[in-house]
């Protein structure tokens, strides 16, 4: 029986920062992972995929992340490294994403990572 | 202190502009990522998880406080405010932009510092006993050899494209503050029957993977034969080190596979065929450039001082904190009526070897004006400032405090290394900084530490080891299982001369488990010690994990 496909978006890290940046549905990046564009099937994750790889004037290696939806069909982290990608250093709320957004400075152990 | 000649500053700058026009052609597109990675591997510049970062070579550990300046206003200029020491006597900016690279390497080079072979597999920074010209053990510096080795290695045409990275330790002192025996290859200075200068050299140590313990392949090496019996080793490892798997590919392996005796043979059947050359081997140095080296590296002009300090210890009299401070952070030192202070970059619940801005400027200010303008970054990921008066120690102990520097904690259980870990590393599996945070805030207080005595924590987040965890008395080294950080624990390593590599306790556990879990083992170690005078480590040895391991386990 073939394995779950579980949902994924693409990631990588922007050219000139190295800010972890997430491919949108217009083929283009965003800082956000909320406006990432969502593969639900393995074709589409080639598809997004397909679309990543030639722009490397912007970015630096893309690749597909697994993440869950929420009720509001909206992508969050399933792993640990890619929720501290969301945000930046566990013990620096004030540098990274999280700087930018400080709603998102949730205790640790509520990331589930530790 | 080394000062570059003509040629050392021309091939700084020609690699700044190089560099910096390889990275224009990456931002403007005429480079692929492909192309362009090696490339500024080779200039010590990564791509992490949330930025880029930027290693700045510290050669031997030793800088000026021109050059600890010009590290603080970077970090203020172009990063965050804060550099990052490391376990390599490096120092690592980790919010590098690629569109300001040229220019911090272009601000590097006015103060003669690169960010060259920090990375990549070629000869890295070559590192020192952070004690060196100070240290009252030392039978020779070992700075002048850290900077023969690094000019033969840098840019080496025939070690630029190694099986794998490589890293030379050089110490001076019997007492081995450098972990030579976990090196590609470790230096130990000594001297032959007739008292000639020479070295113990050991091959095939490494920590990651496979941690080894390096054997010396050779008892005493005179030293005018350093350069070509180095060549021999590094030939005859980039002919025969495996380049099909990088988990087998560093040279540690090849000494283990090959056995140190066939090692040993086929780098003396090199060494000799160089020292048979027409007009000796190539790269036997000039004695006229060894001699110059060797003057940049003469004693400061001590002044004739009485061993006891008057002023001081009147102020230690008056000042509990200063006398705890004295106690637990200065070293001896080889000239009367000085000493070595270390200031700990271990504040409580800090990362370990973090440094502000503001810190490293206090830094800078105390090593001009109190320690003759030397400083030094240890592997321990602290700061020296190896020549202070005595009399002097009150003044410099009163701006530490101002500067948040003043942890009396050197060498002590909250002395803790700690990698960068996954709140930065693109490679690590679990986090280090919040489980050092942790266990410097439960051992925070003072005369419990001080009771504790000589305990060594070393924390990694990936199996790499660049937290030295394989040789803490207490390693901690953080994976991933079932997609959640743990930790597994390991006993009994020993970073020194008596080396050893630790034993694992048993099963991984949670990161809020490490902290209880290390709790009871020191409690388990202060029950039974045989006196107030026996380390941790001779107490593991005398009685064995066994206790240990039920105490860490004990919940």
């Amino acid at each position: 029986m073939a394995k779950e496909f579980k949902p994924k978006i693409v990631s990588a890290n922007d050219l000139n920062i190295g800010d972890v940046v997430y491919m949108n549905s217009g083929g283009g990046w965003t800082r956000k992972l909320a406006e990432a564009a969502i593969a639900h099937t393995p074709e589409e994750g080639e598809t997004l995929m397909g679309r990543a790889e030639p722009q490397q004037a912007k970015v630096v290696g893309p690749y597909l992340a697994d993440v869950a939806l929420d009720d509001d069909g909206r992508p969050f982290p399933t792993h640990f490294r890619e929720k501290f990608r969301t945000r930046g250093p566990s013990t620096r709320p004030d540098l990274g994403k999280q700087a930018a957004n400080p709603e998102r400075r949730e205790p640790l152990a509520a990331s589930g990572g530790i | 202190m080394y000062r570059y000649d003509e040629f050392d500053h021309d091939y700084v700058r020609a690699r700044v502009a190089e560099f910096r026009d390889q990275t224009q052609r990456r931002i403007d597109g005429a480079l692929t990522e492909d192309e362009y990675k090696p490339l500024r591997l080779q200039n010590g510049l990564y791509l992490q998880l949330h930025a880029y970062m930027l290693r700045v070579a510290v050669p031997y550990g030793t800088l000026d406080s021109r050059q600890m300046r010009t590290l603080a206003m970077i970090a203020e200029r172009w990063d965050e405010g804060y550099g990052h020491f490391t376990t390599r006597q490096n120092i690592q900016y980790n919010w590098t932009k690629l569109t300001d690279v040229g220019d911090i390497l272009d601000a590097l080079a006015d103060v003669e510092m690169h960010a060259i072979q920090t990375s990549g597999n070629c000869i890295r920074n070559v590192t020192a006993d952070h004690f060196a010209g100070a240290a009252v053990d030392e039978i020779e510096d070992p700075r002048p050899t850290a900077e023969l080795i690094r000019q033969w290695s840098t840019a080496h045409p025939e070690f630029a494209y190694l099986p794998r990275k490589f890293k030379v330790a050089v110490t001076g002192s019997p007492n081995d503050r450098a972990v030579t025996k976990a090196h590609d290859i470790g230096l130990r200075m000594l001297r032959d029957a007739q008292g000639n200068p020479g070295y113990e050299v050991i091959v095939g140590g490494g920590l990651g993977r496979t941690p080894m313990i390096g054997k010396v392949i050779r008892d005493f090496l005179p030293k005018a034969d350093l350069l070509p019996y180095l060549e021999a080793i590094l030939r005859v490892y980039n002919l025969n080190g495996r380049r099909d798997n990088k988990y087998k590919a560093r040279i540690k392996i090849l000494v283990h596979e090959t056995g140190i005796e066939e090692m040993r043979a086929q780098v003396e059947a090199e060494f000799e065929r160089q020292m048979r050359e027409e007009g000796g081997p190539l790269v036997q140095p000039d004695p006229e450039q060894v001699r110059r080296i060797e003057a940049y590296f003469a004693a400061p002009d001590f002044a004739d001082l009485p061993a006891t300090s008057e002023t001081l210890d009147a102020a230690m009299a008056a000042d509990p904190a200063l006398a705890a401070w004295v106690a637990n952070n200065t070293s001896a030192h080889r000239a009367p009526g000085y000493t070595i202070v270390t200031v700990a970059i271990k504040g409580t619940g800090e990362a370990p070897g973090d440094a502000t801005t503001a810190q490293m400027n206090a830094l800078a200010d105390l090593g001009e004006r109190y320690s003759h303008d030397e400083l030094r970054i240890s592997h321990e990921q602290n700061v020296i400032l190896p020549h202070v008066k005595r009399d002097d120690l009150p003044a410099v102990f009163a701006a530490l405090q101002q500067a948040e520097l003043a942890a009396a904690n050197a060498g002590l259980i909250t002395d803790i290394i700690a990698c960068p870990g996954l709140d930065y590393c693109a490679l690590a599996t679990a986090r280090s900084i919040p489980v050092a945070q942790d266990l410097s805030e439960r051992f925070a207080e003072p005369a419990r530490a001080k009771a504790i005595g000589s305990f060594t924590i070393k924390i990694s987040g990936c199996i790499n080891a660049c937290g030295h965890h394989h040789v803490g008395h207490v390693g901690i080294l953080g994976l991933e299982k079932s997609g959640i950080e743990s930790y597994q624990i390991t006993l009994g390593g020993d970073h020194t001369e008596t080396m050893a590599v630790g034993e694992r306790a048993g099963p991984g556990m949670s990161a809020d488990e490490v902290g209880p879990a290390i709790e009871r083992l020191v409690d388990a170690y202060l029950e039974r010690r045989a006196n107030d005078d026996e380390r941790f480590i001779d107490t593991y040895r005398r009685l064995g994990a066994d206790p240990f391991k039920h105490a860490l386990y004990a919940a």
